[in-house]
């Protein structure tokens, strides 16, 4: 279980991004969505400690880890996939995976996570984390680290960018065989109606603010119904298509 | 073969012994092996220190090592070797240098190696150069590669300087005919206060020629790195060279790429980058559960491997 207790967070600049968010996840799947900047990707880089608080607590199973290097909580459970994946080149997509599932792993089952993801294993094993790989073949990869990982508690930072030639089937079935392996909680930063669908709790960031935290059931109409928020939620993302 | 024999072996040419087929094994400045084949011959200079190695035309799927080792303080060696690669022949040649200073003076190679290959010939030249030792000699390497490539002749150089080499100049030179095709493809890490130079120029004379030239550098501690490259286009031709460097802690590296095209139909492509691991590199490693160290080795590994 993750607790969150009167999170903020002040850019160097100054400037107000996080304000006193109160949050628990204990469910399956919880789903983070509001309008851009409104402060998601800030709340998940400092629960992964790419980010440190100017207030407030966060614990993990009861253990506080606010101050804690991002080294110490991936090792305790955090497993952290990025808006926007990081190349590395030089480095495999085997290399990264082996490196994700765990030092000691010696049978690191490469195939299985690549094709949870849609990705062929015999052609993507070898190819380099370099500027080749396109952003949907990147954000796939960064998934199947997550699943090599396999931890207590994974972030998904907007998974669905990922999904051009793949499905949104697909991702949830990857959320869900990820569950059941680690009986632990998913936190998936997301605009799709599809995935927000599967969410036991969503919650809602506005202006750094969290504005709405609910079950699917109390959360969900507001936001595809015809109000003001719910415009601004979903089409802050969707544009177009929306 | 002593210990350090092999092991400087096993560092420089990946051998646990002797190799088969053709080789020439240099220690301490004199000759302490040498196996030649029916297609592959190895002649002793009569005016210079070296040999020539004479691959016949049409010889496929051979070999030719030439490791140098040196593990005597203060020796300096210098050698020519020649490669005469004959018409059609296709074969891969290694030539690794690995000094072990244990004492208190330098110790210094420095390789001219001239390779001549004929029409449609094709070789893959693997170098690697490593040095270590715990006395406070310098291990000073300075190779030479000097390339003549014949209508449709293709050369891939692959050289390696990882560890333990404290001074370096490493220079390259190429003049390529129609059809014919240069790779290279470099990697060099500096520590401590080492310094290392390397050096290219090639000329593209005929029509078609290629040179693609591929240097990623890492630049640790107090080290310095410099490229310098020039690719001349004389002819209707393909030039492309990248140098890619980390640099950590204090290093430095200078890169000095130039591209001459004296033909209209010349295509020269220079790519060059410099910098610091980034911030958000790191952090991914670490979000596996590596430490900042453990992610900067990983990353460095992998961009030279
Ligand atoms: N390190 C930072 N310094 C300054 N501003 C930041 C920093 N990180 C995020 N921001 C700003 O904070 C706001 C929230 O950003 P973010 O958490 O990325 O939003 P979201 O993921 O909801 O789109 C944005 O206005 C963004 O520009
Ligand atoms: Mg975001």
């Amino acid at each position: 279980m993750l607790e969150i207790k009167n999170l903020s967070y002040r850019a160097d600049d100054g400037a107000e991004i996080l304000q006193d968010v109160d949050l628990t996840v204990r469910e399956r799947f919880v789903a983070i969505t509001g309008p851009n900047g409104g402060g998601k990707s800030t709340l998940t880089k400092l629960i992964a400690g790419l980010y440190q608080p100017t207030e407030g607590q966060i614990l993990l199973d009861g253990v506080d880890i606010t101050h804690m290097s991002i080294t110490e909580r991936a090792r305790l459970g955090v497993s952290y996939a990025f808006q926007q994946p990081v190349r590395l080149k030089g480095l495999k997509v085997s290399d990264m995976l082996r490196l994700a599932a765990g030092k000691d792993k010696k049978n690191v089952d490469y195939c299985g996570y690549l094709s949870e993801v849609g990705l062929c294993a015999k052609d993507y094993i070898n190819r380099e984390i370099n500027a080749t790989l396109s952003g949907g073949e990147l954000k796939r990869i960064e998934i199947a680290m997550a699943l090599a990982r396999s931890t207590k508690l994974t972030i998904f930072d907007e998974p669905e960018a990922g999904i051009d030639l793949w499905s949104f089937q697909s991702l949830i079935h990857v959320f869900e065989k990820m569950h059941e392996e680690t009986q632990g909680s998913i936190i998936i930063i997301s605009h799709q109606e599809r995935i927000l669908n599967i969410a036991d709790k969503i919650v809602v960031l506005r202006d750094g603010r969290l504005v709405q935290d609910g079950t699917r059931d109390e959360v969900l109409p507001g936001l595809l119904g015809t109000t003001r928020e719910a415009c601004n939620v979903l089409l802050g993302k969707m544009g177009g298509t929306a | 073969m002593d210990e350090i024999t092999l092991k400087m072996l096993k560092e420089v040419a990946d051998l646990d012994a002797l190799p088969t087929g053709a080789y020439n094994l240099r220690e301490n400045g004199k000759a302490a092996g040498r196996n030649t084949t029916a297609n592959i011959d190895i002649v002793t200079k009569k005016d210079e220190p070296g040999i020539d190695i004479i691959v016949k035309p049409g010889t496929k799927n051979e070999s030719v090592h030439i490791p140098v080792i040196i593990s005597q303080t203060g020796l300096k060696d210098l050698v020519y070797n020649d490669f005469y690669i004959g018409e059609d022949a296709d074969v891969v040649i290694v030539a690794g240098c690995g000094i072990h200073n244990c004492g208190g003076s330098l110790s210094q190679h420095d390789g001219i190696h001239t390779f001549h290959l004929a029409k449609n010939a094709k070789i893959r030249y693997i170098e690697k150069h490593y040095g270590e030792g715990d006395g406070t000699g310098r291990r000073v390497m300075n190779p030479s590669t000097v390339i003549y490539l014949e209508e449709g002749a293709s050369m891939t150089m692959e050289t390696t300087q990882i560890a333990g080499i404290d001074d370096t100049i490493r220079l390259t030179r190429a003049e390529v005919k129609a059809g014919g095709s240069l790779v290279v493809k470099e990697k060099i890490m500096t520590t401590g206060d080492q310094y290392a130079r390397t050096d290219f120029v090639v000329d593209l004379n005929g029509e078609g020629s290629s040179a693609n030239l591929i240097s990623r550098s890492v630049a640790k501690d107090n080290s310095r790195q410099a490229f310098v490259s020039d690719i001349r286009g004389n002819a209707p031709c393909a030039g492309h060279s990248e140098c890619d460097a980390i640099i950590m802690d204090n290093g430095s590296v200078s890169a000095s790429p130039k591209l001459t095209a004296n033909n209209i139909d010349a295509a020269l492509i220079h790519e060059a980058a410099i910098g610091k691991i980034a911030g958000e590199q790191l952090e991914k490693m670490m979000t596996l559960g590596l430490t900042e160290a453990e992610a900067e080795e990983q990353i460095v590994n992998g961009f030279l491997s």
